[in-house]
């Protein structure tokens, strides 16, 4: 049963985040207003810009190419916009399976992908994915052999990461809207890969 | 070496070559560290320069974190950061560390 709605007192950084906004607000350093419309835009953000770039990439090796060199300059060129954002794209192949994690915190490529989901910032994921990440991957529905490496990328300081997931079989002659809809948001954080069907 | 992106922060030089095997210092200092502790001691190699960013430490301390440090991408192995890993020897991490949290491994 969920418990929303019902009282309970603040936590310790609740109270420190409402004391913190209000004294922002009354000092005049930003507005009611300015908060609002940056917690708008952060919902608005969904994993369908991701996608958009993993399925331009499918769809036009050229741009996989570019993309692979600076993702930052290959987001931009769609003519999304992603204020601040160094990006690494790194590719999924058939020896190489990608996965992304932030131990220290939960550093996240927000612009492309939206609010990162609660587990991401678990402390189970964080802690588990770099000291076993085969079993964390099995728990999310991905079994992979001990043919493919998997790589495990700890986004610690400046960087943020995309996968790019490997384009699945039977999807030749798709257009990139139809290609666009198979990429998952946890397709590009790494726990799982494009399926057709 | 070409760093995947161009600041126009002051920076210190890069001091060690894509492939070049680092440890990553044992240290314990207080702070905003963006060095995880489970891989300090670990040897790993350079896979790529990201460029050069204002020190964390120091950006936590409202200083301004100059002269920048380059900030590498180091690859470790999965059985040599714990050495009961249970995954294939090509299993890897890849993290982003900066340079003074770098040394030449022997």
């Amino acid at each position: 049963m969920s418990d929303q709605g019902r009282y309970r007192p603040f936590s310790y950084f609740q109270l420190m985040e409402v004391s913190l906004r209000e004294l922002l607000v009354e000092k005049g350093i930003l507005t009611e207003d300015a908060i609002s419309e940056e917690v708008a835009a952060m919902r608005a953000r969904t994993p369908e810009r991701g996608a958009r770039v993993v399925a331009r990439a499918w769809a036009d090796e050229g741009y996989k190419r570019r993309l692979l060199a600076n993702g930052t300059a290959a987001c931009e060129e769609l003519g999304l916009e992603i204020p601040g954002l160094r990006l690494l794209v790194v590719e999924n192949t058939p020896q190489v399976h990608n996965a992304i994690v932030c131990t220290l915190c939960s550093c996240y490529p927000r612009v492309l992908l939206g609010i990162p989901p609660d587990w991401y910032k678990s402390r189970n994921y964080r802690s588990r994915m770099v000291r076993e990440p085969r079993s964390v991957l099995k728990e999310f529905g991905l079994q992979l052999g001990d043919g493919v490496a998997i790589r495990v990328h700890d986004s610690t300081a400046d960087m943020r990461y995309l996968v790019l997931p490997m384009r699945p079989a039977g999807t030749e002659g798709w257009d990139e809207a139809r290609l666009a809809g198979l990429v998952t948001r946890d397709c590009m954080i790494g726990v799982a890969v494009p399926r057709v069907g | 070496m070409q760093p995947q992106f161009l600041t126009e922060f002051p920076a210190v030089g890069p001091l060690f070559e894509i492939g070049e095997k680092v440890r990553v210092r044992g240290a314990a200092p207080l702070g905003h560290i963006r060095t995880p502790f489970y891989i300090r001691g670990h040897v790993g190699e350079i896979e790529r320069l990201c460029g050069s960013f204002p020190n964390p430490e120091e950006l936590a301390q409202m200083r301004d974190g100059l002269p920048a440090i380059p900030l590498y991408r180091v690859r470790f192995r999965q059985k040599e950061v714990w050495p009961d890993y249970r995954g294939p020897e090509s299993d890897a991490v890849e993290i982003e560390i900066f340079q003074h949290w770098l040394e030449k491994a022997r």
